[in-house]
């Protein structure tokens, strides 16, 4: 059922006993409670769950932006507590800076550092192409579509060189064809650049689309329900989502998924007629 | 180049607003002309347009006019500068420290609607009746605007902007000039152009009460002398100076911020 911790030895990220409890004015909530996991160097780990199952709260934990967690995330032996380099993350939000251009978005972490002009401008170019906006680096977010504001946040994540890619739903906010395209886009890149990976999502066909491992998370706490290992042949691209193996990953973890989604549902329902009558 | 294709309208587009707002205002003239020859419109109350500019040449061969114009803008522009810095500063600490900001964000909002050019006889007795009266006059009423401005932009900040700096280890510092300074700046510049019509409005009309100095005095004097050609005349230069002073902020503003 749980975590496999056998090979958490050579995990680059490891999350430990994670729980996190919220004030709220019906009371407390758990919004986390007690997730562990590991993730490989090089490896692409999706976490999936129905909304309201705290992922978004766990990746708030990995990337060190919340704190009053119980629970350790240890990156590389080094264990934190606060924004760390080697994470980098990407945002569900649309997160680019509106007053830079393409380049200066991108260039920001090399800004940071310090990095001569010139050089990071290089660099900054490199990494547009990476996520293939090349041609587009004078421009502002404002001129450009949601998809490739997303991919500028991307390249400008990457530009940081994390150890750990994080994002959050990074695709949510865009139709379905752009998805899958940049779905195309990030396998490519991560496979080039084997970028240990952790994408927390509720698209499945994403997830398996993108993963070697999917975590699947329960409604309200959420808690590991299980933790399923893609077997499917790499480079992938979107096409694998028509093969047979990949439409029972997808039933598989639907399986899972539905039970959860379902509680949901029935639980925000519920909610909805507890103050239609007036409260408790 | 991509580029290109973004700046290149077609040139009609670009020219077409700037003719239709100069054919109005020439219509809008000839209407007003027309009325007063005709006798719609007392002539002794307001002076046909023609004779308005036949004073333009008056005003500036008799009045000294360029040296008044550039008394006024200077004092203009002092306090335009000194409350863009005060007020950008005032709303950054009152953003930083929040008690301050409770304890003092109404009263600065109920001194951006008061009367505040009423207060110009306190201020005569504090600075005399020289230009220093005239631009604290222009400074303290321009000032609430720029403050609450720069408070609400900052709090306005996306928060994922915020989180983004705090995922790169940004400190305080670069937080603030990297991320919120920035994201607020659109926002600040609205306050700022709201100050500087405070302070334009303030400055001419404190030289017109104190009789000192620049065009509000020109204004006085010309009306005083039933002068009333060159009283319009002079009310279209201090238009002019308003004028001049928002293109030059838009220029700034551009400068700083290419696009929105």
């Amino acid at each position: 059922m749980a975590t496999t911790a056998a090979s958490a030895g050579d995990a680059i990220l490891v999350v430990d006993d994670i729980t996190v409890r919220f004030e709220t004015a019906e009371g407390p909530i758990t919004a986390v409670d007690d997730v562990s996991f590991h993730v490989k160097p090089g490896e692409f780990l999706s976490v999936i769950g129905p909304s309201g199952c705290g992922k978004s709260t766990l990746f708030n934990v990995i990337g060190g932006l919340l704190s009053h967690h119980q629970g350790t995330v240890t990156v590389a032996g080094e264990t934190i507590s606060s924004p760390h380099k080697s994470i980098g993350m990407v945002f569900q939000e649309e997160s680019t800076f509106p007053w830079r251009n393409v380049t200066d978005n991108v260039a920001f972490p090399l800004e940071l550092v310090g990095m001569p002009r010139d050089k990071r401008i290089a660099l900054a170019r490199h990494f547009i192409a990476l996520v293939g906006i090349d041609g587009f680096e004078n421009r502002y977010p404002g001129e450009l579509s949601g998809g490739m504001r997303q991919r500028v946040s991307l390249a400008r994540t990457l530009a940081a060189a994390p150890k750990i890619l994080l994002m959050d739903e990074p695709f949510a906010a865009l139709d379905e064809q752009t998805r899958l395209l940049l779905g195309d886009k990030v396998l490519q890149i991560q496979q080039q650049l084997k970028q240990t990976t952790l994408l927390i999502t509720h698209n499945i066909t994403e997830a398996v689309q993108m993963s070697d491992r999917i975590l699947v998370m329960t409604y309200r706490p959420g808690k590991v329900k299980r933790i399923v290992d893609i077997d499917l042949p790499r480079p992938r691209t979107s096409e694998i989502v028509g093969s047979e193996a990949f439409g029972r990953y997808v039933a598989q973890i639907w399986n899972d998924l539905r039970e959860e989604a379902s509680r949901g549902m029935r639980d925000e329902e519920s909610h909805v007629l507890h103050h239609h009558h007036g409260g408790a | 180049m991509t580029d290109a294709t973004a700046t290149q309208r077609p040139a009609r587009a670009q020219v077409a607003p700037a003719v239709i707002g100069f054919a109005t205002v020439t219509a809008t003239l000839l209407l007003a002309e027309l009325l007063i020859q005709i006798g719609a419109i007392n002539r002794y109350i307001v002076p046909p347009p023609s004779e308005v500019i036949e004073a333009f040449r008056q005003i500036v061969v008799e009045e000294h006019i360029f040296r008044r114009f550039l008394l006024t803008a200077a004092e203009c522009l002092t306090a335009g500068v000194m409350l863009t810095l005060c007020g950008v500063a005032s709303g950054v600490l009152m953003h930083r420290f929040r008690l301050l900001q409770r304890a003092c964000e109404t009263w600065v909002a109920a001194m951006a609607s008061a009367p505040l050019v009423l207060m110009y006889p306190l201020f005569l007795v504090i600075f005399g009746r020289n230009a220093l009266t005239i631009i604290m006059m222009g400074f303290i009423a321009g000032l609430p605007p720029v403050i609450l401005k720069t408070i609400e932009g900052i709090t306005a900040t996306r928060k994922v902007l915020v989180d983004v700096g705090r995922s790169f280890n940004l400190n305080a510092t670069q937080q603030f000039w990297k991320i919120l300074f920035p994201a607020a700046l659109p926002t600040i510049f609205v306050g700022v152009r709201l100050g500087l019509i405070f302070a334009l409005i303030n400055v001419v009309g404190t030289e017109f009460l104190i009789n000192y100095g620049g065009l509000g005095q020109l204004i006085t004097d010309l009306a005083e002398r039933y002068d009333l050609a060159g009283t319009y005349a002079a009310i279209c230069v201090v238009i002019l100076v308003s004028v001049l002073f928002f293109m030059a902020l838009e220029r700034i503003e551009r400068w700083l911020r290419p696009v929105d």
